[in-house]
């Protein structure tokens, strides 16, 4: 069993806690006068995205989680999971809806995603901070209309909604923040 | 800052000096880890250990029982073991020593140097003085003299503090005392101006003089502002045979609760004694803290040149 002492504590680090994943966001060194040392963390629970609190007596040691984060192509959804690859192994993982979350709506076949296992197993999934999405529904524009003041929503070919300028019609492709959910830009083929 | 200190030492003919970095004996206090090189050369054919100061302070009582008066020295110290936001393994510390004062009369003086220092930099409310225990009472509401280990668990659970593994179940006060004081207690002390704690657990004496009662209390003071510790004084223990009692049971709990090595005792600093320590009181003030306070800096590493991850 792989351990961590809390010397090598650093955001980012990821840690086991009664049986759950977790990364560490922020890490303090705290130590009153003439007295123990201890460090103060704040964790993420990668399963549930929760963010705790913790206090370790510096020196201490905590279990090391397999988690490590890899670049794969999203290849397509069998209606229960959602298969990705590996570009350089060709080796495939399935994930279920418990890690794609709400990223199903900006995953595209063919894109490259970031895969977090656990174990092996996909604990979360993250799209591209930016993707290129078709248009399949939105009210049509005003002609002229190139200020995008006010903006319209649209329905893109995964299910996404987004405020589209006044302009932007059904079948054009548009690029999004797949992080703010905001659209940024028309994009070509 | 540093002519400031300079001058008001001056003015009040305190004797600036300067002792040993390296030194043949450690600090047993079990959580203070010191740092170690080796010398080889003439008197040392196979080399040996030298230890660097983590404190002037057994050099500066040696100066003392030989009668030099009041004294003060700034230099750099070091530390093993200890960096984040308030730490670095080197830093620079003020320590001083005044003659027939007690901690009281020493708490007037350090709080006249550091709202002289910080004074045109932050504004500053008046400065207040606390016990221990009114510290707990007002900031934890616990009674940290007093409190069994259900009440310290539950004062945690209170303030949201989730205790180290193996703390939950244990009856160890000093550590119960230590988590709460720096995650609930500490970082609401000297909120916009100098606040003094006194009157500290015996077990948490150091090397200060504990008077008797109940409880016994050690004349031990420490100095907060904007939650940060700044300094920290004794009217200082001048028994000989307390000290080497004192300094043994660190050893033990060094070896036994915190895994450390054995370190050779001060046996110059215990002849000293000895020989007679005048009643005096001391006082080591972290300058590196000082300078990132009056700079309205929230880590070291914004007043150090360089810290360690860039020495």
């Amino acid at each position: 069993m792989a351990t961590y002492s809390t010397n090598e504590f650093r955001p980012g680090l990821k840690i086991m806690l009664d049986n759950d994943p977790y990364s560490i966001i922020e890490n303090e060194f705290v130590k009153p006068g003439k007295g123990q040392a201890f460090n103060r963390v704040r964790i993420r629970n990668l399963k549930t995205g929760r963010v705790i609190e913790r206090t370790f007596k510096s020196g201490d040691s905590v279990e090391a989680a397999d988690v490590v984060d890899t670049e794969m192509q999203y290849l397509y959804n069998d209606g229960q999971f959602w298969h990705f690859m590996r570009p350089d192994t060709f080796e495939q993982i399935a994930a279920d809806k418990t890690a794609i979350g709400d990223n199903t709506k900006w995953l595209k076949e063919q894109d490259i995603c970031v895969v977090t296992l656990w174990n092996g197993v996909p604990l979360t999934v993250d799209p591209p901070n930016t993707v290129v999405l078709k248009i399949v529904e939105t009210d049509p524009g005003v002609r002229g209309d190139t200020s995008g003041g006010g903006g319209k929503p649209a329905t893109l070919e995964t299910g996404a909604v987004v405020r589209v300028p006044l302009f932007i019609q059904t079948g054009e492709l548009v690029k999004v923040n797949t992080r703010t959910g905001e659209y940024l830009a028309r994009a070509k083929e | 800052m540093l002519a400031h200190i300079r001058d008001f030492f001056a003015q009040r003919a305190v004797l600036e000096v300067e002792t040993p970095v390296l030194s043949a004996a450690g600090i047993p206090d079990p959580h203070l880890r010191s740092l170690v090189t080796r010398y080889t050369g003439p008197g040392a054919t196979h080399g040996r250990e030298l230890y660097l100061h983590s404190s002037p302070e057994f050099a500066m009582k040696r100066l003392l029982a030989a009668g030099s008066g009041a004294i003060y020295q700034l230099g750099k110290v070091f530390r093993d073991g200890e960096a984040g936001r308030l730490h670095n393994p080197e830093f620079t510390l003020l320590e001083w020593y005044r003659i027939g004062y007690d901690h009281r009369a020493l708490m007037s003086e350090v709080a006249e140097l550091v709202t002289g220092l910080l004074s045109v930099h932050i504004p500053l409310a008046a400065t207040e003085s606390l016990s221990y225990q009114e510290v707990f009472q007002r900031h934890a509401g616990i009674d940290p003299h007093r409190a069994g280990h259900e009440q310290f668990a539950a004062c945690a659970a209170r303030h949201g503090i989730h205790p180290p593994d193996g703390l939950a179940g244990q009856h160890d006060a000093a550590l119960w005392r230590d988590l709460l004081l720096s995650h609930v207690v500490e970082p609401r002390l000297g909120v916009g101006r100098l606040t003094f704690v006194y009157d500290y657990p015996a077990s948490q004496a150091a090397l200060a003089r504990v008077r008797p009662g109940d409880p016994p209390l050690a004349s031990r003071f420490e100095l907060y502002v904007n939650g940060i510790e700044l300094a920290n004084g004794f009217h200082e223990l001048a028994d000989a045979a307390e000290q080497r009692t004192r300094f043994e049971r660190q050893l033990h709990a060094r070896a036994v609760a915190a895994g450390l090595p054995a370190v050779p005792l001060d046996e110059r600093l215990l002849a000293a004694l000895t020989a007679g320590l005048p009643d005096c009181a001391g006082v080591a003030l972290g300058f590196d803290r000082l300078a990132m306070l009056a700079a309205g800096a929230r880590t070291l590493a914004e007043v150090l040149a360089f810290p360690v991850d860039r020495a």
